[in-house]
């Protein structure tokens, strides 16, 4: 089972719910895809079988006694990364999404594939968990190749991926395939206007969901309201306290300082695997 | 003209709070823009009257003509991003980058606009507000940044505003490259949390990249004193002046489900929130 964590608003909560349920439940694989700011492993500072390799994509290399500067190739590319000037072409790396339109299209045979790395893929275990993270190059924009490719990494029976905020591509590639996605919200009109798109978005990908109200006690009703009338189950609440904000804050899982709530992440899994099954 | 982009790298610092507050400092002076397109918050508190709508069109997708079609699959064999599978394109995963147009021998596939959100210019009680929204799960959310930029500089001039007031998205990607990139100064909110340091690094090797300078406001910096002062020491490390310290007050949420920003309440973030806008008026 693959259960995504999501919410639309940053800094809701999605990577304390996926750490501590992981380190609650044990013997399941962790992928940190918020690649553009990977915060899970800091939560697990002792990690044995450390390691990592480059997450490589394609990139066209172009042989400059071959080319005619014909110009097919600029004129195709969607994405603005070639630039053919008298003397010679010009690429825009970073722009390039590796579709491989230029090099079936040139017409001389100049253009051939070569690779590039935009991030890396970092790999390790603490205890009963297995973590994979992947870290974002500063400076390159494209955050899915990246969250694909930690992705495809995924063995387990059991994997939780903590996606990155915000409703656009590099959420749709974290939470697709996913049989269930959890949204981490907190009780207020940012974190309930951000939930409502959310909740479209996985919706729309025929995901089912359900709701972590984080910071309870604070705000209104809305989110409640809201819940209620789209029929979409809260599963948990995690209270606004001190004591779990510091903890958050020093890079402690507050589940192994306040041992009780173990269980309720236990209990998590399991009313998601509940609601997996009914469907 | 003057550009100033708030941002940062770990979501739920205060971004959207910050930007409401300093648009209410330069009422009248300034027109601010929500660029964090797929997570828009900023209407919550400024509640804008939308006086213009504009259609935004994000990548193009290919569409298969199923009369057309005869089925060879060579589409599906030469699309990287997996998106086409039975014949059919899925728009959600397509990149609009158009091999599949190429590689077809019956000219089945042929490439459709789409109307991936809209942009709007509405007025506020500080002055007129650049927003959009981004159909959920579109892509393309930093070609929409970039309209809402050029929408607001444009928009400015015209009203004689010598400031842009932008929000930006969490993250370093995309969207947040088409945010900071050519603004003349980035105010960065963080938190004084092991994840709030650790993201405002990164954050400020991109505005580096960019050439962008940067300013620096923990926000809640009394929940962790001890990180606030490694947040201090990361800052002086980099050259980079931490210009705002705003302490934890419940009131805040208050203020936001009201509908306000903060310093139009009394309180002791707006106080902060006054003092840090001295130093943004100064370095701008």
């Amino acid at each position: 089972m693959m259960i995504s964590v999501a919410s639309g608003k940053g800094g809701t909560g999605k990577t304390l719910v996926t750490t501590n349920m992981a380190a609650s439940i044990g013997g399941v694989e962790l992928l940190d895809c918020d690649v553009e700011e990977p915060n899970s492993y800091l939560f697990f500072p002792e990690m044995d079988e450390r390691e990592s390799s480059d997450c490589m994509v394609p990139i066209p290399v172009i042989d400059e006694d071959r080319c005619t500067r014909c110009g097919r190739c600029s004129d195709f590319c969607a994405y603005h990364a070639l630039a053919v000037f008298p003397q010679k072409v010009l690429l825009f790396p970073e722009l390039c999404h590796g579709c491989g339109g230029c090099a079936l299209l040139c017409p001389e045979g100049a253009i051939s594939e070569g690779s590039r790395s935009i991030g890396r893929i970092h790999r390790g275990r603490s205890g009963e968990v297995r973590l994979l993270w992947g870290e974002l190059f500063v400076g390159e924009p494209m955050a899915t190749p990246l969250i694909r490719a930690v992705k495809a990494e995924a063995r387990g029976d059991l994997v939780l991926v903590d996606s990155p905020p915000g409703t656009a591509c590099p959420v749709i590639e974290a939470v697709r395939g996913s049989d269930f996605c959890l949204l981490v919200t907190e009780p207020t009109p940012f974190g309930l206007y951000d939930l409502s798109i959310a909740v479209q978005v996985v919706r729309g990908m025929d995901i089912p969901c359900g709701v972590v109200v984080n910071r309870s006690g604070i705000g209104d009703r809305g989110v409640y309201d809201y819940c209620k009338k789209e029929s979409i189950p809260i599963l948990l609440e995690i209270p606004m306290k001190r004591e779990i904000a510091e903890l958050y804050s020093r890079g402690v899982l507050f589940t192994t300082a306040m041992a009780e709530w173990r269980d309720k992440f236990v209990l998590l899994l399991e009313r998601i695997a509940e609601e997996v099954e009914s469907r | 003209m003057k550009q100033l982009v708030v941002i940062s790298g770990k979501g739920g610092t205060g971004k959207t709070t910050m930007t409401a507050s300093l648009a209410a400092l330069a009422r009248g002076e300034m027109v601010v823009a929500d660029c964090d397109v797929d997570a828009p918050d900023l209407h919550l508190l400024l509640k804008p009257e939308v006086r213009e709508t504009f259609d935004f069109l994000g990548l193009q997708a290919a569409s298969i003509d199923p009369d057309k079609c005869t089925r060879c699959g060579k589409c599906e064999e030469a699309c990287r991003f997996c998106a086409i599978s039975d014949f059919a394109v899925d728009p959600a995963a397509c990149e609009g980058c158009r091999v599949c147009t190429v590689v077809c021998p019956s000219e089945a596939v042929t490439m459709v606009d789409r109307i991936s959100g809209h942009a709007f210019v509405s007025d506020t009680r500080f002055g007129t507000m650049v927003h959009a929204e981004l159909f959920p799960g579109e892509e393309a959310s930093g070609k929409l940044v970039t309209m809402v930029r050029e929408l607001a500089s444009r928009i400015a001039a015209e009203e004689n505003k010598d400031l842009v007031i932008i929000d930006g998205s969490p993250g370093i990607g995309c969207p947040v490259i088409a945010s900071i990139t050519g603004t003349d100064l980035a105010l960065v909110m963080t938190e004084p949390s092991i994840s709030g340091a650790h993201d405002l690094e990164r954050i400020l090797a991109v505005a580096e990249h960019f050439g962008v300078e940067a300013l620096v406001a923990v926000n809640k910096h009394d929940l962790n004193p001890e990180m606030t002062e490694e947040i201090g020491g990361l800052c002086g490390d980099l050259g980079v002046e931490l210009a705002g310290r705003l302490p934890f007050d419940p009131e805040v949420v208050g203020a936001m489900i009201r509908g306000e920003t903060l310093v139009e309440v009394e309180g002791p973030v707006g106080e902060a929130i006054r003092d840090l806008w001295g130093k943004i008026r100064a370095r701008l």
